[in-house]
């Protein structure tokens, strides 16, 4: 919660420093699960902290502290201005040309406040998810999980700011796994930590739980006894769970403006983007249509300010196929004079913003599944990613996904197993050959997203409709 | 020289005598027939990011992470929360999260696989190190990286881990180190990374460094050698070997794994797939860069994983081992290894070029994932210092190149040698934490290494 005494901890801060900014906050995560019939132990986590940040002369600094007294709220000032000071006359940005932020405000998740099953009663829900993946002998683990997180948030600034936003996100989890003769396959609820979003109960039925367990058991008995996926070139019809994973690795990533300025070179990489291509860059075909957007509540990155206090606010990043604008906040948008959003944003109290993807959405187009399906000669249907990797610079990827099934002459046939594919991003969303309506748009989330030195793990949603790709090497297993 | 900077000052928190305050009192706080269990985690890290030269971030992170798990009869549950430092804050943390805890287990089901060490120990491990004053390390990077596109992360100060249970155990690991790993990069996007990890710091050491990596970078200026996909005989220097056994190790030496059949290395546990003879695996205490204790409150000792290329012993949580009816080894609740340790071979390093002849020489790999975790398949990218040698030299660099091969084959059939030397590769994770652990490995010279892309 937040609490009164840290705005009193805030207002008695004396400082050296030309400007700074106090981020408190406080977050609890209760974890249920239910494994083969037998129920986890209950884990509660609180994590409740402050990230103190100063600015001094052309330098900046922080300071993360779990003592929220007065004291240890001014110590970590201090701490942070002389951080701020002994690096002004080495730092890579003026911080007195920055901008500071200046609006107040605040944000809450949708549903906040409406009332969640007691554990006894996710327990239940969750053991019945968990005995109906029992389908078969050959189902030798079956998974149901539900993560709740409260996050409140303060965020406080010597120039009067004051941001108040507090979440809730639920993550509801399902996986089943078949093993026989020396194979195993797994299917799950739109994969690990897939399925993050903010919001209330009403998060179950949107990812389709209830009922769940069965039906990925018996999927998962499909691909046991699939043949592999085959090699060769096809069309490629991906599923908006593959396509979150898609959107993540080969939009989102290559357009977060400070590693395109060189930030993350040391460990997450640089970018096949350059600052000159902002504009006029075809990135994709002109069915492409990509937006930041945080005014989606019910996605899992949805917010009113980033944590840098910049007002977010819905943006256009590429539109029909044209690199618009990039993934940058208040501070990296100042180093290059590119148009950004408000994406400054950190993992926890112990992390110092950095330029992330928040909700990062595919918009519809207009074709129906059953069209597109129909418009397919020779193709695959892939879904739920399992494997991803991809190279420094945000283009050479191989994806993996648990479940695929191939396409004949615009008719979906056999299900097929291991299935995979690879290819260059500046080349792959140009084969964009169809994107579906909003028919077929799905709403997923992780928790999952890292980056950073040193590593942030933070949350991510994405938005997508199914789309067709041209002409795309796809594989199976060995 | 920078000034030399004892991270555990007059501000730092003492969380060696906090946390076992703390124990003392969840002792006294203890009801009949409770156990408490309480692990804890902390750091004081000083972090800088540098990118072209100059400080991109700078800060210091203190945090201390308490895990109160309370054990009533059959039943369980665990809380973790934030400490501050204060004695008084703090217990009335512990209170209160106690009292959520028994009020959690009122209705809680019994755990038919709750277990957990009941004896008493004590072990302790502390040492210092000298560290950089961070507020130096502008300077001095400044003058050391002059004329070099410089872009790496500093990570030092001290890690502690804890471990108290009202049974009586008490463990404590704490180390101050650091570890600062950076990359030169040339106008064409390749580059050079070198890592300079350890508890004595240097000043000259680390501008030797920067300069020994700047002699190297000329050649990637080199027109870059194109190779189609194909199979290509490679040196993987350890670091990149690091990355594969990494990937592998993430549920490959687990005991829940194998038996839920989800292991990458479930043919090896099986029998029905072996590496070459001469490769040899153990989780590796000896190392000594992880603390002697887990938490489930057992006392680890090494366990050998893998010995001449067959598979002879796994990562036994206490959880583990209470539902499949086997033995705890100390292994951590992941089963994960944090001292992986593999035996080297008789390939020189000064012999490395020559043998290799022509191929590839792969100093990193990165993005490693399973594509077949069946058959152990991995896919990921070459990066920095990748080279195309001919005739035992260096000819040209490599740009970032797709690979998706088998562990099987890399350490089996496809196994020419393995170094003589294996290095210390200290853990640089820092997600949440900073890690403790690493790998003691060797690099490997294989007939083939599929490329793909």
């Amino acid at each position: 919660m937040i609490e009164e005494r840290w705005t009193m901890a805030a207002r008695g801060l004396r400082a050296a420093a030309d400007f700074w900014s106090v981020r408190f906050v406080d977050e609890r995560t209760d974890d249920h699960t239910v494994r083969n019939d037998v129920s986890l132990p209950l884990r509660h986590q609180r994590e409740r902290g402050a990230m103190v940040t100063a600015w001094a002369g052309a330098g900046s600094g922080y300071a993360a502290t779990a003592d929220l007294s007065a004291g240890g709220v001014q110590r970590a000032l201090e701490i942070a201005t002389a951080r701020a000071q002994a690096c002004a006359a080495h730092a890579l940005i003026d911080h007195r040309e920055i901008t500071r932020p200046g609006q107040s405000g605040s944000y809450v998740s949708p549903n906040a406040q409406a009332a969640l099953p007691s554990r006894r009663e996710w327990i239940e829900r969750l053991a019945r998810e968990c005995a109906g993946a029992n389908v078969d002998a050959r189902i030798v683990e079956r998974v149901a999980g539900m993560q709740v997180t409260h996050s409140d948030q303060l965020y406080l600034t010597s120039d009067g700011v004051r941001i108040e936003q507090q979440f809730r996100f639920l993550m509801p989890s399902l996986s089943a796994v078949a093993h026989d003769d020396g194979d195993t396959q797994e299917r799950t609820l739109n994969g690990h930590f897939g399925a993050l979003a903010q919001g209330g109960i009403e998060v179950l039925a949107r990812y389709g739980f209830d009922g769940a367990g069965a039906r990925i058991a018996d999927e998962a008995l499909q691909l046991l006894s699939a043949p592999n996926c085959p090699t060769g070139r096809r069309d490629l019809l991906l599923m908006p769970d593959q396509m979150a994973l898609q959107i993540h690795e080969s939009i989102g990533h290559p357009l977060e403006l400070d590693r395109i300025l060189g930030d993350e070179r040391n460990y997450a990489g640089w970018s096949f983007v350059k600052p000159e291509m902002f504009g006029h860059y075809q990135y994709g075909s002109a069915l492409l249509n990509v937006t930041f957007d945080p005014d989606r509540r019910d996605q899992a990155a949805a917010y009113a300010f980033d944590d840098d206090g910049s007002a977010a606010s819905r943006q256009y990043l590429i539109r029909a196929g044209v690199l618009e604008r990039a993934l940058g906040g208040a501070l990296s948008q100042q180093r290059t004079g590119l148009p950004g959003v408000a994406n400054s944003r950190a993992s926890n109290w112990n992390r110092p913003p950095i330029d992330r993807m928040a909700n990062l959405n595919v918009e519809p187009g207009d074709q129906s599944l059953d069209s597109m399906i129909a418009g397919i000669e020779h193709g695959i249907l892939m879904k739920t990613n399992t494997s991803w990797s991809i190279d420094d610079h945000r283009n050479k990827f191989q994806f993996g996904c648990e479940f695929g099934q191939l396409i004949e002459q615009g008719k979906l046939t056999h299900v097929v197993k291991r299935p995979g594919y690879r290819g260059i991003s500046a080349s792959f969303w140009r084969s964009l050959k169809a994107v579906g309506d909003a028919s077929t748009r799905e709403v997923y989330g992780t928790s999952m997203c890292g980056k950073g030195e040193p590593v942030q793990v933070i949350r991510v949603g994405h938005a997508s409709p199914a789309c067709v790709f041209s002409d795309v090497e796809v594989f199976g297993g060995a | 020289m920078a000034q030399m900077f004892i991270a555990r000052g007059v501000e730092a928190i003492d969380w060696h005598a906090h946390f076992f305050m703390l124990a003392e009192a969840i002792e006294r706080m203890r009801r009949p027939g409770e156990t408490v269990l309480s692990v804890f985690a902390g750091e004081r890290s000083d972090f800088i990011r540098f990118n072209a030269g100059a400080v991109r971030q700078s800060g210091q992170v203190e945090q201390g992470r308490l895990t109160l798990r309370v054990a009533q009869g059959a039943r369980q549950a665990y809380s973790t929360f934030d400490l501050g430092g204060d004695a008084h804050v703090d217990l009335s943390d512990v209170s209160d999260a106690l009292a959520v805890l028994r009020e959690s287990l009122l209705d809680a089901p019994d755990d038919p696989h709750l277990l957990f060490d009941t004896g008493s120990w004590t072990r302790s491990t502390r040492r210092d190190g000298r560290l950089p004053d961070p507020r130096a390390l502008a300077e001095l990077v400044a003058r050391s990286a002059r004329g070099l596109d410089f872009v790496g992360f500093y990570a030092g100060g001290t890690l502690s881990r804890g471990f108290a249970s009202t049974t009586g155990s008490r463990g404590w690991y704490e180390v101050e180190n650091f570890n600062f790993s950076w990359s030169l990069y040339q106008p064409n996007g390749l580059a050079i990374k070198t890592t300079y990890a350890g508890d004595a710091w240097d000043d000259a050491v680390f501008a030797d460094a920067v300069r020994e990596a700047a002699a190297r970078l000329p050649v990637l200026l080199r027109a870059p050698h194109v190779l189609k996909p194909g199979g290509y005989r490679a040196w993987l220097a350890p670091s990149a070997l690091a990355e594969l056994l990494k990937s592998a190790a993430q549920g490959g030496f687990s005991a829940r794994a194998h038996a839920s059949s989800t292991s990458p290395l479930y043919k090896l546990n099986t029998g029905a797939a072996t590496f070459d003879e001469r490769v040899s695996i153990a989780e590796s205490l000896e190392l000594g860069i992880s603390p002697a204790f887990n938490d489930d409150g057992y006392l680890r000792a090494s366990v050998p994983l893998i010995s001449a290329g067959r598979a002879v012993g796994r990562l036994t949580s206490a959880r583990s081992a209470r539902e499949y009816g086997l033995e705890p080894n100390g292994a951590l609740p992941q089963e994960m290894p944090t001292s992986l340790a593999m035996a080297g071979g008789d390939l020189a390093q000064d012999d490395v070029l020559a043998r290799l002849g022509t191929g590839l020489y792969i100093g990193n790999l990165w993005y490693v994932n399973l594509s077949d975790r069946m058959n152990c398949r991995l896919t990921g990218m070459t990066r920095f210092a990748t080279f195309w040698v001919e005739d035992g030299e260096i000819v040209a660099p490599v740009g970032a190149t797709r690979f998706d091969d088998s562990l099987y084959g890399l350490l089996g059939e496809r196994l020419e040698a393995l170094g003589a030397q294996p290095e210390l590769r200290l853990s640089d994770f820092t997600w949440g934490q900073r890690a403790i652990g690493g790998l003691h490995l060797p690099g490997a010279l294989v007939k083939s290494f599929e490329l793909v892309l």
